[in-house]
């Protein structure tokens, strides 16, 4: 509604500018609120009826986190059910970590959470407070590529491109976990990463050029 | 050279249509109708709108009307033949999950939740979407029933299924099942009414020209009131080729709510909304005499479509021109059923009969106890026999001698299930695949700037297969400039028409127009310099000169030299543009037959107890024409073998007939090849130029990398085992 705070956006620190003890006790009388509205249904009624309800919702469904995202720390209020890809997507407009199936089948979500690969579609964004995030936009360093992004443009390691930042984020991680000492444990350690243009091959040279070249990754 | 946007795509810096973020976006999530066949009834959307963030529930009885609808075909216009999907135009449910509802919130997770609490209530008819137990409902395309002469009817050369009568011959069913696109983007449109007659859509399409007036004519708005933005596509396969429920779904939406409203679609409903190869049926006939000279193929086929739309493809068409044979017979009929529209799928229709067919060809030749390459090189053609053409260049021959070199087609033993590697079982197979090479019209814009670099427009669109490279490259050669200081935009409706992409037609169509732009543009620099009372190129003629680095000089005397940038100053000028349509008019091309040709080669390891298959090895031979890049085209050339693998082993809807919904919708059900399934894949490309089709010299690669893949594999399932499956895909169940 137009004149509702626009809650898809970045909060700072504590609702309103409040500190989070302050937030934290606001969203206890909401959540008490809400619980009054569970026992006396007629009420929840009229309070939508008068729109209360998105309101006292709105409120409730937000919680506080900090992240670092890329070296840079974030403090958010994001609802509990938001997944770290709607976060970057939708929210922090880090659009290069990509949504292709939302049910962990397609690996082109994958971030790197405190070093691991993860599928940040079957995360939720809460459940990070205070890891860090490195997302394909993070891992040159500045102007200078990632050995991995100058070895999938070298060997053409990807065609339409929507699956390949994924596919470099489960490649790095796949060198860094030692599974890439044959181009057989490359395809096992990547078979979560779907390439539908289908430049497998091209992404094995990719990763078996960086593992040999021994550069740091 | 590598890829123009390849620091774009691994930086995550380029943008898919779902990422462009306008002020006040809302999102629309889309609710699926749950019966397959009726009308609405009902739908109960109190419990949406009252949902937080929630802005507007839009459904046939509110949505705002969509003038295009209702509006008559203009009396000039043939009939069409069904119509697509008009989304919220009645009660009428056609398929399972069709978009019954929209709801738009503030956030996607607002529009998500909101999404599951629209429930409606149906009167539900009976469906039908068991193609097998239809299948004699199939009916010959209206088109074809309208003109005697379309393509689509029977064809008979010879003597009619004269296959039948002969002593050596073989005779089989083959059943394709639906197979999806399955693109990893998800199908997305952010729609913006940024007047009340004016729409801009950054949308997920492979036309940006046909989205553009598709949407114009939709809307009753003039044609320039509409752009369309596609600046990167994250594969389509085909299915960028058609406008879906879901886009206009979207522009309702805006319309009705008066902001952008972004609709991205879940993977589920990539399996329900936005086409498919459709479901074959296929019976092949053939008959040969001893020493392997084909006497006679009959081929059928039946392809689903839906009950509101007439879908067909050419399926038929290797039969007619691959190989020669006295007596040929080809009948297509389609298949209405209660599931929506399918679309061309990478080969489209060519990749379902090639299956038949090349499996047939390795059939037969097992009948011979022949060679199966032996028996394709006995009944090669030189000419077209189905226009009785020359062919413009035909070089599958070769093709198919270098596929047999590199994938070791020696080790091949005629006799199944003989040849082992420890418990695993052997098998070599090959497959052919052929295309239309096509042209189509289009156009170019090309401007020369003060600081000597280049840029160049087309409405063009790039799913994947590096269309702006070979564009840079194309220019590149042209402007004789190193490819660094030429630029190509592209996906956008600002930019000078060009078709869709598909059909393996855009280097040739859209590189012709980029090359004539090119070259009009150095006629202009030429005028130019030979204008120059004081210039030493004073009356020299366009022929006279060379292009090179940057520079013209004269053809005879080399160090007479000047930049193009000098040109552009001595003339006062900020920058230099020329804009050209290219179009398939060479009157040569009517004399001849021009197609594009691949082989593939496969090496496939079978476990006996298990059924479990392996693809160890793969070798994809191209007759494409001149290559523009050997890298891309390559790569275009690995992924359609993966796609071939998919579809031969592990790619199939299945469909619970009893309530006509996918069983198959996500990845864990549907089965697309990852890392594990594919091979290594050589590629081989006899690289000759046939300048017939266009003045690259180029032929079409993306269809050809894919037809043939998939009875390459079924056949070297064969050699392994001795068992001949002609029902894709073939899973371990199929084998033990």
């Amino acid at each position: 509604m137009a004149e509702e705070k626009d809650f898809t956006q970045p909060q700072p620190e504590g609702e309103e500018g409040q500190r989070p003890n302050e937030a934290r006790r606001n969203f206890l009388k909401q959540s008490s609120i809400l619980t009054a509205f569970a026992l006396t249904p007629g009420v929840a009624v009229k309070a939508a009826d008068l729109k209360f309800e998105e309101k006292v919702a709105a409120a409730f469904e937000k919680v506080n986190v900090t992240l670092e995202i890329n070296g840079k720390k974030r403090k958010l209020s994001v609802e509990p059910r938001t997944t770290v890809l709607d976060l970057l997507r939708e929210q922090l407009h880090l659009t290069g970590t990509k949504k292709g199936c939302d049910y962990g089948q397609c690996g082109a979500c994958t971030v790197h959470v405190d070093g691991q690969r993860v599928l940040s579609c079957l995360s939720l964004a809460v459940m990070q407070d205070g890891k860090k995030i490195t997302t394909i936009e993070g891992l040159a360093d500045g102007d200078k590529l990632h050995p991995m992004q100058e070895a999938f443009i070298k060997h053409d390691g990807f065609q339409c491109g929507y699956c390949t930042p994924g596919q470099i984020m489960s490649a790095v991680a796949c060198v860094r976990e030692g599974h890439a000492d044959s181009d057989d444990e490359i395809r096992e350690f990547m078979s979560g990463n779907i390439c539908r243009c289908g430049a497998y091959p091209n992404i094995v040279n990719a990763i078996k050029e960086v593992k040999n070249g021994g550069q740091k990754v | 050279m590598d890829r123009v946007d390849g620091r774009l795509k691994v930086t995550g810096a380029a943008k898919y249509s779902a990422e462009y973020e306008l002020p006040n976006m809302a999102y629309g999530v889309l609710v699926g109708s749950t019966i397959t066949k009726g009308r609405i009834k009902s739908i109960d959307t109190k419990a949406a709108e009252r949902a937080p963030g929630v802005i507007a529930v839009l459904h046939y009885q509110n949505a705002p009307k969509v003038p295009g609808y209702i509006q008559a075909a203009h009396p000039t216009e043939p009939k069409p033949v069904g119509q697509p999907h008009r989304v919220f135009y009645d009660d009428k449910v056609y398929f399972n999950d069709q978009p019954i509802a929209i709801v738009v919130a503030d956030t996607l997770e607002r529009a998500r939740y909101a999404a599951r609490l629209v429930k409606a209530q149906y009167e539900e008819d009976k469906h039908a979407t068991d193609f097998l137990k239809h299948q004699s409902k199939a009916i010959l395309p209206t088109h074809a029933q309208r003109n005697p002469k379309h393509y689509l009817n029977d064809y008979v050369k010879g003597k009619e299924d004269a296959y039948k009568g002969e002593p050596l011959k073989v005779e089989g069913e083959y059943v394709i099942p639906t197979e999806f696109h399955n693109p990893i983007e998800l199908q997305a449109i952010v729609a913006h009414w940024e007047a009340d007659n004016r729409l801009t859509v950054y949308d997920k399409t492979q036309a940006v020209i046909g989205t553009q007036n598709a949407f114009a004519k939709e809307w009753n708005i003039p044609v320039e009131n509409v752009k369309v933005i596609a600046t990167f596509v994250g594969g389509a396969f085909g299915n960028g080729l058609h406008t879906w429920p879901h886009e206009t779904a979207a522009i309702i939406a805006a319309k009705k709510v008066n902001r952008p409203v972004k609709v991205m679609l879940t993977r589920e409903q990539m399996f329900t909304m936005v086409g498919y190869r459709p479901f074959a049926w296929q019976k092949m006939g053939m008959s040969a005499t001893k020493d392997g000279k084909i006497t006679a193929i009959t081929h059928e086929a039946i392809g689903q479509t839906s009950s509101y739309e007439e879908f067909t493809e050419s399926v038929l068409q290797q039969t007619r021109m691959m190989y020669t044979s006295p007596n040929i017979t080809t009948r297509y009929r389609i298949l209405p059923l209660d599931v929506s529209t399918p679309i061309w799928m990478r080969g489209p229709g060519e990749a379902t009969g090639a299956f038949a067919l090349e499996s047939a060809m390795d059939e037969m030749a097992y009948v011979l106890k022949m060679d199966p390459l032996e028996f394709r090189i006995k009944n090669h053609t030189d000419r077209d026999p189905e226009r009785n053409l020359p062919w413009s260049t035909k070089f599958l021959t070769e093709a198919m001698q270098m596929g047999a070199e590199k994938i070791g087609w020696k080790n091949r033993k005629l006799e199944p299930g003989t040849l082992r590697n420890g418990e695993w079982l052997v098998g070599y197979g090959m497959g052919v695949g052929t295309f239309g090479s096509h042209r189509n019209r289009a156009s170019a814009r090309a401007v020369l700037r003060a600081d000597g670099t280049v840029l160049i427009q087309s409405a063009t669109t790039d799913i994947g297969p590096g269309t702006g490279t070979a564009m840079v490259q194309i220019a590149a050669d042209a402007m004789g400039m190193d490819p660094s200081k030429i630029t190509f935009e592209l996906g956008s409706s600002l930019f000078p028409p060009a078709p869709s992409q598909g059909g393996s037609a855009t280097v040739a169509s859209v590189g012709s127009a980029v090359q004539a732009a090119c070259n009009s543009l150095k006629k202009k620099l030429a005028t130019m310099a030979s204008g120059n009372a004081e210039s030493s190129f004073k009356g020299a003629k366009y022929e006279d000169l060379a292009f090179k680095d940057g520079q013209v000089s004269l053809s005879s005397a080399p160090n007479t030299k000047l930049s193009f940038t000098d040109i552009l100053k001595q003339q006062r000028l900020p920058e230099l543009e020329a804009t050209e349509e290219s179009k398939p008019d060479n009157p040569e091309r009517n004399k001849y037959s021009m197609y594009s040709f691949s082989v593939h080669f496969a090496e496939v390891q079978v476990h006996p107890l298990t059924g479990q298959v392996r693809v160890t090895k793969m070798v994809s031979c191209a007759d494409a024409g001149k290559i523009v890049n050997k890298k891309t085209a390559g790569n275009q050339m690995i992924g359609g073998a993966v796609g071939g693998i998919g579809m031969a082993l592990t790619e199939g809807a299945v469909i619970d007939d009893r309530f006509g919904r996918y069983v198959t919708k996500d990845f864990a059900d549907y089965h697309v090849p990852v890392h594990a399934d594919s091979p290594n894949i050589e590629v081989a490309f006899v690289d000759k130029p046939d300048f017939i089709g266009n003045p690259l010299g180029t032929k079409g690669i993306g269809e050809i990398a894919t037809i043939g893949v998939a009875p390459a594999i079924a056949n070297a399932i064969f050699n392994a085992t001795g068992k001949r499956i002609r029902e894709l895909p073939i899973t371990p169940d199929k084998l033990i």
